[in-house]
């Protein structure tokens, strides 16, 4: 016969058990985010953000420029071709209409956006890196964005979808009955009514890819200079985190832990970014 | 064709088309990794799967072969760790959120939470290869070697980069993503339910056990497939911290042995392959491997939780 | 309101981002940039390196990336023609010969595997021989105070500690050299093991690249691993005293190298576009040469049309950057300081021709 005491005593105890569970999860990302900083932070300067890197071993070991400038053009090249096929796929799912036949295609082609999230980006980069780089003959930022546009499409339809699904259908109704064709409702009416969900859906499309790094290994593969053009290698944050962290010499290490404080101060601000832009939003 | 009904068209069709470049994506995926994988699948068949010996390089004394189930029986044990730890963990914060927090605590505390998932892979790496793994192998490892040595699953000297440390590391990454669907899902529970359970006087702590969380159970058991679909596709942070072994030797036997995972097996390696060999075609298999596994893990993950869940982001019709 | 500012910013920042990369794009290189690529071992990678970085102090028109990503890597590279040339310490085997046919073998330097190790309290100079060093990696001696080890050094007390071996994890030349070496040190290991890029390693912590190995052993106590001299002196790292086969212990040096080096390599060096697979420089018959010695290799086709994206411009500047590589006064000048054996005479004189073979559409290439 359990009395009232223990059973309050167990409530108690799941109390404190929960939220230590809660601190236990909170404690590595301030582990995380004070070691990068407190190991990042020392390197960063103006030099830092703009060499190229130094010669390995070398008591120079420059900078990470080339590293941002490949993850800016690959968030850039991404959001070209990622943003309009995500969005347009987005739209078919959400506005399809009540068409037999039209729904569904849409069920089937969202089974597909679905399973497409479930995807390692280790094995996108495996078929880039065949589709694309064996093509081509070389490594290539194109490869390296397309594999990234391959992980944010499903990310920014659904989004799309989503977003839409809540612009009230009085909106669609009301734009009809004045005579606007279709997909001019969809465009001028819905659309802009869409506008926070489909910024969040673009920055949260972002800031996943900007962290991207095993597509990236196989598609452009990394290097020590600037842009040149779309046949060379070109060098991005994650990678040069990845492969600067293998190397024994302390001011590299000591790159790596300047690069991922600025990968991780451009993906916050991402986030940052989304979160302000979906508030006054319901849902998540 | 009036003008007006062929610009409707062409939105609704070029709308169409695009609506299926996931399809078309996933499809070109399952592709290149099927004709990529049938050399060594052809050459070795069953062995690629059962298999445990990994030679890429033909030397006098060792022919070359390939057998994936080391890497196999990595990403099964590391991924179980993950949820070993990484549930529980999850659960109690989605109960705490959900049903113990003060409401002004709730944001930034679901916040924070959320945040693990920004964090990129290869900076859970960079922070296991230096950080993690010195705590875990003077706090964990080096105690669990000297008292419980004994046992096999604690065997070995322990140095840090091994299954343990993958394992750990996978659970700190599924705790956002098991956490904030639980979260979702104990929310999804009607108030009725929780409201007839006080009436009759039940403790916060025992409403929760035994209502809430079995009327959530399908959910919340999605949650954890999807936890799991994450861990296996995991691939910077655990190549990162998880030793490197190659063949046999990365059959993870001990908690403390370097070993490796499919997905990490394909990040140290497949830039050493030459195209159109037979090392390529292994690696690609993995890749298959890797692929049919996370697919269909994801697959019943999203069954499951739209099954609790009224309004999930893509239901399946 | 709120919303549009965000919308704003966002759009405001893809658009800085597009016109940076672009800016830098413009401006990062001159128009007349000739561009080449190289891949492969991480052996020679702290020699290549400066040798690039001065070179282009030279010729600022010429830019090079070396991606020092392992011998298997720079060879399967050269196989797909993503590269202009690839380095190896490992020389082409049949099989990747017929991959690549007409390659030059063009040895750039010489350098030695050390065996390093992390014993707290245990200076540089632990005595090892082959064979116990090969036991060790089969997993046959287990712990640091094995009799095996302890036999061979008696004035230092060896910890009860269990031996945690660390091997590359990627295809290395490295690799190749170190388990050639045990190879002939020890017929168990010739047997069950054998010698290649990769091998099937019975235990130990993988890593990638020699760096890596080093980073590993550096960072973990009771560890040996295999590591090409110049990253263990910039590491300052320990390392064994190898028993040759005159019976001295040798530490790994420029000297003890160079008498290898010289002994070995004095006669029967093949061509450029010949074999080298038997060439050996491991167990020099000196009485103070280090056991462990190996040339390393820039790999280049002789005939540079096949690989897509030549040009005749790039095609001259590879082969003069090549030329300068081996000559006396140019790249070599540098290899002494981090502790790289200079080519010697013959081997200069052997390279020089091959590189003078080098063709671009049947056309050969002025050196300078």
């Amino acid at each position: 016969m359990t009395s009232y005491a223990y059973r309050k005593f167990k409530d108690r105890l799941f109390f404190v058990l929960s939220l230590g569970c809660v601190i236990i999860a909170v404690v590595p990302l301030l582990s995380i985010l004070i070691e990068v900083i407190l190991n990042g932070a020392p390197e960063l300067s103006i030099k830092f953000l703009t060499q190229t890197a130094g010669v390995i071993g070398s008591p120079d070991a420059g900078g990470i420029g080339p590293a941002i400038q490949g993850t800016l053009i690959l968030i850039g090249l991404t959001c070209l071709i990622g943003i309009p096929f995500g969005v347009m796929s987005g739209i078919f799912l959400a506005e399809h209409g009540n068409n037999r036949y039209l729904r569904a295609y849409a069920g089937l082609m969202r089974i597909f956006n679905n399973a497409l999230t479930g995807v390692p980006s280790i094995v996108v980069g495996i078929t880039v890196f065949a589709l694309v780089v064996l093509t081509l003959g070389h490594y290539s930022p194109l490869a390296g964005a397309i594999a990234l546009s391959f992980i944010a499409i499903p990310i920014v339809a659904r989004t799309t979808e989503e977003s839409l699904k809540l612009v009230p259908n009085s909106l669609r109704e009301a734009s009809l009955a004045l005579g606007v064709r279709n997909w001019r409702t969809t465009v001028s009416v819905v659309l802009p009514d869409a506008r926070k969900g489909l910024v969040t859906g673009a920055l949260l499309a972002v800031a996943r890819i900007a962290g991207e790094t095993a597509p990236l290994l196989m598609t452009i593969l990394g290097g020590q200079y600037f842009f040149q053009d779309f046949s060379q290698p070109m060098d991005a944050l994650p990678l040069r985190i990845y492969r600067d962290s293998f190397l024994n010499y302390s001011n590299f290490q000591a790159q790596a832990w300047g690069a991922a404080l600025v990968l991780i101060l451009i993906v916050l601000s991402l986030n940052i970014g989304v979160r302000v832009a979906s508030r006054g939003r319901l849902g998540k | 064709m009036s003008p007006r009904l062929s610009g409707d068209n062409l939105f609704k069709i070029l709308a169409a088309l695009l609506a299926a470049s996931a399809a078309v994506i996933l499809i070109a995926t399952g592709y290149e990794l099927f004709v990529g994988s049938s050399p060594v699948l052809q050459r070795f068949g069953l062995y690629f799967f059962t298999g445990t010996k990994w030679n890429p390089v033909e030397t006098r004394v060792n022919p070359e072969i390939y057998g994936a189930l080391p890497y196999l029986l990595g990403t099964l044990v590391t991924s179980a760790i993950a949820l070993l730890i990484g549930v529980p963990l999850s659960l109690g914060i989605a109960i705490f959120l959900v049903e113990m927090a003060p409401r002004t605590l709730r944001v930034p505390v679901s916040y924070l939470v959320d945040l693990l998932a920004a964090v990129p892979s290869v900076i859970y790496g960079l922070w296991g290869y230096f950080v993690l793994r010195f705590f875990i192998l003077d706090y964990i490892e080096i105690p669990l070697s000297r008292y419980l040595g004994w046992l096999p699953v604690f065997s070995g000297t322990p140095q840090g980069l091994d299954v343990l440390n993958g394992g750990i590391i996978l659970a700190i990454m599924i705790i956002p993503t098991v956490s904030s669907v639980s979260r979702e899902v104990i929310q999804a529970v009607p108030i009725s339910i929780r409201e007839g359970a006080y009436s009759i006087g039940a403790t916060k702590w025992e409403v929760i056990r035994n209502w809430v969380l079995s009327y959530g159970r399908s959910g919340i058991f999605g949650a954890v497939i999807l936890g799991l679909g994450r861990a296996v596709g995991e691939t910077m942070a655990v190549t990162m911290v998880i030793g490197n072994a190659i063949g046999p030797s990365a059959i993870p036997t001990s908690l403390f042995k370097p070993s490796q995972t499919m997905a990490s097996l394909i990040a140290n390696n497949f830039l050493e392959a030459t195209p159109g060999t037979l090392e390529l075609s292994a690696y690609i298999g993995v890749g298959l491997f890797l692929l049919l596994l996370s697919l269909s893990i994801n697959v019943i993950a999203q069954v499951m939780v739209t099954r609790i869940l009224k309004v999930k982001g893509g239901a399946v019709e | 309101m709120k919303y549009k500012i965000v919308i704003a910013i966002v759009a405001i920042v893809v658009i800085v981002a597009g016109v940076v990369g672009y800016v830098y794009l413009a401006s990062s290189s001159p128009p007349t940039t000739i561009t080449l690529i190289g891949s492969g071992a991480t052996f020679p990678y702290p020699l290549l390196s400066v040798m690039i970085s001065h070179y282009h102090e030279q010729n600022t028109t010429v830019q090079i990336t070396y991606d020092s990503k392992g011998s298997g890597g720079g060879i399967s590279d050269l196989e797909s023609k993503l590269v202009d040339f690839a380095a190896s310490d490992a020389p082409l085997g049949a099989t990747d010969m017929a991959k690549a046919p007409g390659t030059l073998h063009i040895p750039e330097t010489i350098g030695a595997v050390t065996i390093a190790y992390n014993l707290p309290g245990i200076p540089t100079g632990l005595h090892l021989t082959g064979k116990v060093i090969a036991d060790i990696f089969a997993g046959n001696v287990t712990m640091w105070n094995d009799s095996e080890i302890q036999n061979l050094n008696s004035n230092v007390t060896l910890p009860a500690k269990s031996i945690i071996t660390v091997h590359r994890s990627d295809g290395s030349g490295t690799t190749f050299i170190f388990t050639g070496y045990l190879s002939v040190s020890s017929p168990a290991w010739n047997e069950t093991i054998g010698q290649g890029k990769t091998v099937g390693w019975p235990m130990g912590l993988g890593a990638a690249g020699n760096t890596g190995v080093a980073q590993d052993v550096n960072n973990t106590q009771y560890t040996i691993g295999y590591v090409e001299l110049a990253y263990t002196l910039q590491n300052g790292m320990t390392v064994a005293a190898v028993q040759n086969p005159t019976g001295n212990w040798i530490l790994p040096s420029l000297n003890t190298i160079q008498l290898a080096v010289q002994t070995a390599a004095s006669s029967g060096l093949p061509a450029g576009n010949q074999s080298w697979t038997n060439v050996s420089l491991l167990n020099a018959n000196d009485p103070q040469a280090y056991p462990i010695v190996s040339f390393t290799y820039l790999l280049v086709y002789q005939e540079l049309s096949v690989i897509p994206g030549m040009t005749q411009t790039r095609a001259t500047a590879l082969v003069q950057f090549l030329w300068w590589v081996v000559q006396p006064n140019g790249g070599q000048q540098y290899s002494s300081s981090l502790e790289y054996v200079p080519l010697p005479a013959n081997v200069v004189q052997i390279d020089e021709a091959s590189i003078q073979s080098i063709t671009f559409n049947g056309q050969h290439l002025p050196t300078s």
